[in-house]
């Protein structure tokens, strides 16, 4: 009797936790599928699904009129440049606060978590002003920094979690066995938290090749990155939503294949330390 | 040795000089997609091979991104961007900051006098061309006329609004899906409060007085909001305060509105491949109410340099190519003269061939009966037709297009969304200094 009720509660949560997933995914779905019909197909009502007039000339028109290439090597060099440079500033960081807290390390983490509660609009100005004088306005450079800032709070908060849960006896140890600074943080605790790090790079990799407003205000040509190739495909005027979806499903691709490779990872890494 | 040392400075000399010579000046072009703009860059090797030494890089933005981009650019004398595709509620703004190169010194055979008045007055601040105009709208109605016959009906060719209303409910058919009439109801400066203050010029009425002073508490803006509440409930789609010009054009192209006032730009939309009613399409001008003003707009999308760039000459010879009359004619060459960018040039309306494209002399009758420096029946502060322009309207208009659209949408009533729009409007103008 107990094993029926437990197969049932199974049974009623996996078709909850499908339904929730569908409905989430529903929306990347659709963009796909309508990138493979006409535009007028694309914007039928009701919609059309079985009777669609499909097609492949979206992806064709997006690529002849696009380099696709160019925003996609930009879109790679600025979100990985960016994760691991904030890794590089975070993880010690993140040490620091996790083993070696001061009075005001909580004021300090939620202050940096507070700049993110900022609207990015508010510092559009002096940003772009900056980066107009640096020199930095329209490089990857520029971006990998831009980008490295802003996700910057998400990645100490997010180390700072998982080393809290690593013992602190372990690095005493050793410490104790006369292991340096350096070697503590990259021998010692680096290892013990890579699931932890490595959630956090493909976390703030996903963060960083998303972002729209920062790498579409900042770019022009040069290092503009697929943020900027999608916006290239909205009109005001005229039927636009095949080539559209085309353009983001382009976008979308390598980051959503990377996701479901490293799913594994990113679920081990955002549950860590959750449940005890 | 001194004659060689000459020789090697000599040819040293000559190198640096050819080196100069052919060197390539890159200028950077923002513009928005349409399907205009779009074909444009793939004309580019005509340009190239006039322009050897000049290089041309896109950058190709959704219209609200782009107007951020360039606005921030061009506020912080940035100079990112050679040129600029503007449209004529900025340059009005911007001359008048000093932000914008004058384009009167453009060679003389891109005969700056061809260009159609109408579109050259919103371009023009103090006697200076500070944008040279791609393409140019106005609004007027595109109706189906075998709904029209159906109903036992003839539509003019410049029709009133009395004539709008009989058709649109002799054409409403809910069991078949066929709404009288669509227009925009979304909210947007650019959206509903376009079409809403063209129209409004029609029935008399105008957004400030002589002082600025807000007049949405006037009987005419009542009588506006009025007729087009009781025209949308009655005839309209259902939804439509969420529909702009797209959702228009999707709904008349399959069929579902017997009359739609929107863009001239989208009459080859309605009648090319994507339209199920391609063949069944009229045309008429914006209608009026018998006080002298047709309730359409005027819209030009220009290219405009601004003064913080550092490739001036290039920039130009860009746009005089772009704008010449050579490129209409290099358009109707590759394209066909349906595809040729409407509204800016006198000389090709001159053109039979031209003459032939079904909507074409509609869309200049529309054009040349909008007067943005005497847009509505009373005397007014402002220039525009379907915006004012000073940098405050855009966010007031789109505020009060957001209660416009709440009224279409039945969430308050006509009375609510006008006081409402007055208080905010003069507040806004108190705020801003028009007014005490």
């Amino acid at each position: 009797m107990a094993r029926s009720v437990s197969t049932r509660r199974k049974l009623f949560f996996t078709v909850a936790a499908w339904s929730v997933a569908l409905l989430i995914f529903f929306p990347v779905l659709w963009t796909i599928l309508t990138s493979f019909k006409t535009e007028a197909s694309a914007v039928a009502s009701p919609p059309e699904l079985l009777g669609a007039d499909w097609t492949l000339q979206n992806y064709s028109d997006v690529w002849a009129r696009s380099d696709y290439p160019r925003f996609f090597m930009n879109s790679v060099i600025i979100s990985i440049g960016s994760t691991l440079l904030g890794l590089l500033i975070a993880i010690p960081a993140a040490w620091s606060m996790a083993f070696v807290p001061g009075n005001k390390t909580k004021d300090l983490l939620m202050w940096m978590l507070s700049t993110k509660m900022m609207p990015a609009a508010a510092v559009l100005i002096p940003m772009y002003l900056i980066f107009q004088k640096t020199g930095l306005f329209d490089t990857r450079t520029g971006l990998v920094l831009a980008l490295m800032l802003m996700n910057l709070p998400v990645i100490i908060w997010m180390l700072y979690t998982y080393f809290k849960e690593i013992p602190g006896e372990i690095l005493e140890a050793a410490r104790m066995d006369g292991a340096s600074l350096k070697n503590e943080v990259l021998y010692i605790l680096t290892p013990m938290a890579i699931p932890g790090i490595a959630s956090t790079m493909l976390l703030n990799i996903i963060l960083a090749w998303n972002e729209a407003f920062w790498t579409i205000t900042l770019t022009t040509v040069n290092a503009a990155p697929l943020s900027a190739f999608i916006a290239s495909f909205s009109a005001p005027q005229g039927l636009f939503y095949a080539k559209l979806s085309a353009a983001s499903t382009m976008a979308i691709a390598p980051i959503l294949i990377m996701g479901w490779f490293g799913q594994k990872q990113l679920v081990r890494g955002l549950t860590f330390g959750a449940v005890k | 040795m001194n004659m060689t040392l000459r020789a090697l400075l000599g040819a040293t000399a000559l190198l640096t000089l050819a080196g100069l010579a052919s060197a390539e000046t890159t200028i950077t072009v923002a513009t928005v997609n349409n399907g205009d703009m779009v074909r444009m860059q793939g004309l580019m090797d005509d340009f190239y091979a006039k322009n050897p030494d000049i290089k041309v890089e896109w950058v190709t933005l959704e219209e609200n991104v782009l107007r951020q981009n360039v606005t921030t650019d061009i506020a912080t004398g940035g100079g990112q961007y050679d040129v600029m595709t503007i449209g004529t509620y900025e340059v009005p703004i911007w001359g008048k900051q000093g932000w914008l190169a004058s384009l009167n010194d453009l060679p003389a055979d891109y005969d700056a006098a061809d260009i159609l008045p109408a579109i050259a007055g919103g371009l023009t601040v103090d006697g200076n061309l500070l944008a040279a105009p791609f393409y140019g709208e106005s609004s007027m109605v595109m109706y189906r006329k075998d709904l029209m016959e159906a109903a036992g009906l003839t539509m003019p060719d410049a029709p009133t609004w009395a004539d709008i209303e009989a058709a649109a409910k002799a054409m409403t058919n809910r069991d078949a899906e066929i709404n009288g009439i669509c227009l925009r109801g979304k909210a947007g400066w650019g959206e509903n409060m376009a079409f809403l203050t063209a129209m409004s010029n029609s029935f008399g009425a105008r957004w400030f007085d002589e002082n600025w002073v807000a007049q949405f508490d006037q009987p005419e803006w009542k009588a506006t909001l009025d007729f087009y509440l009781n025209l949308m409930t009655n005839y309209g789609p259902a939804g439509a305060s969420n529909n702009g010009f797209n959702e228009n054009l999707t709904l008349f192209q399959q069929g579902k509105c017997g009359m739609w006032i929107d863009a001239t730009v989208a009459a080859s939309f309605v009648t090319g491949k994507d339209s199920t009613v391609a063949d069944k399409v009229g045309f008429a001008l914006a209608p009026d109410n018998g006080l002298g003003k047709r309730g359409n707009w005027l819209w030009a999308w220009s290219l405009a340099i601004p003064k913080s760039s550092q490739k001036q000459e290039a920039a130009k010879a860009f746009i005089n190519w772009a704008t010449n009359k050579d490129y209409l004619a290099l358009v109707a060459s590759k394209e066909g003269w349906a595809n040729v960018p409407p509204g800016t040039r006198t000389s090709l309306y001159a053109n039979p061939e031209y003459a032939k494209v079904p909507f074409a002399k509609m869309t200049l009758d529309s054009i040349n009966s909008a007067d943005p420096t005497k847009p509505t029946v009373k005397p007014v502060p402002y220039v525009g037709v379907q915006f004012v322009a000073i940098p405050e309207f855009a966010g007031m208009a789109t505020s009060v297009g957001e209660l416009f659209s709440a009224a279409l949408a039945g969430q308050k009533t006509a009375d609510e969304a006008l006081a409402e729009a007055q208080t905010l409007v003069a507040d806004e103008m108190t705020s801003a200094g028009y007014t005490k």
